[in-house]
């Protein structure tokens, strides 16, 4: 049997009465970029704060290395996955440097302070972010996109071998928005991490990713490269909108153009 | 060594860090060494005229270990007694209380994300006062530990709210934060207004009630600085040893939990012994309002958030700041006493306002 660095074993979810997701099942690749779409209410972000253990999920539904989650410390979750929220704002000061050496957390022991090597990461995933020249601002007075990126080098100075991210991008102007997956996509490639993005443009996820899980009403309707799940007759049923695709003439991927 | 001891907390680094922490570390000491001319030097201040090398004669020769080597010729019983059995306690207990209202304010803030948090937003404080007051008016006399029932009282209404008030926040195995601190409101309203109606029916102990809800030091003893000190030191230092997850809360809850930090313990843990640290304070002094709010605010505008280094500054800076409002409180009007709760505010909330002024243009926490 094939180890899988995360799979999901029929993961139901609800909140109070209102069921969000619906027996989910997937085997998460290793080294390969994720993207979930599905209209608002299908249980994207849901189905990733499982992944991530933000929300405490049910025995025996996802594993990690083949581990059941739930019998796995906090820490130990941290050493493997590290995720990007939603929302990143910070209302204290902290320096963006600060910040970013807070994604050591998971290796550090209660009185130990970082060590060099750990300054070399945080420093490594910041130039990588393009953020190193302002590591001495305060993370409250960065512009949102800046903030966005120091928060991507916190969770890359993790170190882990899976990244999780919610909406990365959709506070950004487009110039960020392409900075942002061109780093993702980027870190995907040459350090082999496996990326798992719930994201809103589906011409953005048509682009970067190798495979895209479309979700709705909380189970996962089409799994597979953009092309084969980015279809007409996909997109009317799961968002019930009727769309013209053609192709990038660039990349080949799938080009998405609702018809109005 | 406190300074190689601060380095090791916050690791080794580049110059620039490096900079920055022995900067610290300096300033730790220092103000270290001010809190220790502070004791002194306030100990002679007072309506018995008694000089500071006479104070320093007394204090040293009275410290155990140290008075083999230097020998006073002292013979004013009146002014040892003075100085060792009045003006000390006082001025130690000060000290403690200002330490731990600091540090549960700092606590209470970074863990509730709340600027507006201080130790006694769960609700303690009533809960405190409404025991202080029923064993007031059941005239409950006796000591326990040295303390007075009025102040054992105290301490039990204390625990006792913040228990009732995390009993009514906990759902399954999560304390929801709003929840908490909603109940907290809610729950010191409904015992406030039980104190209220108490007075009404006691008019008698009014005066005696209100002085103690308004907070004083005045009657310190060594057995209550003795009763005190493994309450706040025991407790501040559990709560410095988990600066790094309170660290990761600031950044939300989510942040914390992604970062390996076990968000629900953590809370729970900090919430248990910042109660006892808060009851066992209040249980002494009644209700101090103030510090705990504003030192940490204070603190964290002049050196920044990171709790490794706020929490033991906030410490310092609140039982200097106690210890001056309670000097003011004792030599202002004499022989009258002013409760010292009044004078934290009278002093703090000028000094606070200027440093909002000045950061005005800055993000303030």
């Amino acid at each position: 049997m094939m180890k899988y660095p995360l799979r999901i074993q029929d993961l139901h979810w609800s909140f109070s009465e209102q069921r969000i997701l619906d027996g989910v099942n997937l085997s998460i690749q290793k080294g390969k970029f994720y993207s979930i779409i599905g209209p608002n209410g299908s249980g994207k972000t849901t189905l990733l704060k499982n992944i991530g253990s933000i929300l405490s999920p049910v025995k025996n539904t996802i594993f990690l290395e083949e581990q059941d989650i739930t019998s796995l410390s906090r820490r130990k979750i941290a050493q493997k996955i590290a995720s990007v929220p939603q929302n990143t704002e910070v209302d204290f000061s902290f320096t963006a440097f600060d910040i970013v050496l807070m994604g050591r957390t998971p290796y550090l022991g209660r009185f130990q302070g970082e060590s060099k090597e750990d300054q070399k990461i945080a420093e490594e995933a910041m130039k990588m972010t393009h953020t190193w020249h302002f590591r001495s601002k305060k993370i409250n007075e960065l512009s949102g996109g800046e903030r966005q990126r120091v928060i991507m080098a916190r969770a890359i100075a993790q170190k882990t071998s899976l990244l999780l991210l919610d909406e990365p991008i959709s506070h950004l102007d487009l110039q960020h928005q392409i900075e942002v997956m061109k780093m993702v996509k980027k870190l995907n490639q040459q350090q082999e991490v496996t990326v798992i993005a719930v994201l809103h443009d589906l011409n953005l996820a048509a682009e970067y990713s190798d495979i895209i899980i479309l979700l709705h009403e909380g189970s996962i309707l089409a799994m597979d490269h953009p092309k084969n799940v980015l279809t007409k007759e996909r997109i009317k049923e799961a968002y019930g909108l009727e769309v013209y695709i053609m192709k990038n003439p660039m990349t080949q991927r799938p080009h998405i153009i609702p018809i109005t | 060594m406190v300074v190689d001891i601060y380095n090791r907390i916050l690791g080794e680094s580049d110059v620039n860090q490096m900079h920055k922490k022995s900067y610290y570390g300096s300033l730790f000491l220092g103000l270290l060494l001010f809190l220790g001319f502070l004791v002194f030097f306030v100990s002679t201040l007072g309506v018995a005229d008694i000089s500071f090398i006479d104070s320093v004669k007394i204090i040293v020769g009275r410290i155990p270990g140290i008075n083999h080597w230097f020998s006073f010729d002292f013979d004013s019983p009146t002014h040892i007694t003075i100085i060792w059995n009045i003006r000390l306690p006082r001025i130690f207990l000060s000290l403690l209380i200002g330490i731990g209202l600091s540090v549960v304010g700092v606590t209470f803030q970074g863990m509730f994300k709340n600027p507006m948090a201080d130790p006694h937003v769960l609700g303690v404080s009533s809960g405190a006062a409404l025991g202080a007051v029923i064993a007031m008016i059941g005239n409950i006399k006796g000591t326990f530990l040295g303390q007075s029932m009025v102040g054992i009282m105290a301490f039990l209404g204390a625990l006792g709210t913040t228990w009732v008030v995390y009993y009514i926040a906990k759902t399954g195995h999560k304390i929801p934060t709003v929840t908490l601190l909603l109940a907290g409101v809610a729950l010191s309203f409904l015992l406030s207004s039980l104190i209220s109606l108490i007075i009404i029916f006691r008019r008698n102990q009014m005066e005696q009630i209100l002085f103690w809800t308004m907070g004083s030091v005045a009657a310190a003893s060594w057995r209550q600085v003795l009763f005190l000190t493994p309450f706040v030191l025991g407790g501040s230092i559990i709560i410095f040893a988990f600066s790094r997850e309170l660290n990761g809360m600031l950044l939300g809850e989510e942040s914390a939990k992604s970062l390996g930090i076990d968000v629900e313990k953590t809370k729970k843990i900090l919430l248990i012994i910042s109660s006892i640290v808060v009851a066992a304070t209040v249980s002494v002094s009644g209700i101090i309002g103030f510090v705990g709010l504003i030192i940490p605010h204070a603190v964290r505008m002049m050196i920044g958030p990171d709790h490794r280094v706020l929490l033991p500054f906030s410490a310092l800076v609140g039982g200097a700041f106690m210890i001056f409002c309670d000097t003011l409180a004792r030599i202002l009007v004499p022989p009258m006493e002013i409760p010292v709760g009044a004078i934290t505010a009278l002093f703090g909330s000028p000094y606070f306002l200027y440093l909002l002024y000045k950061s005005k243009k800055q993000v303030l926490l």
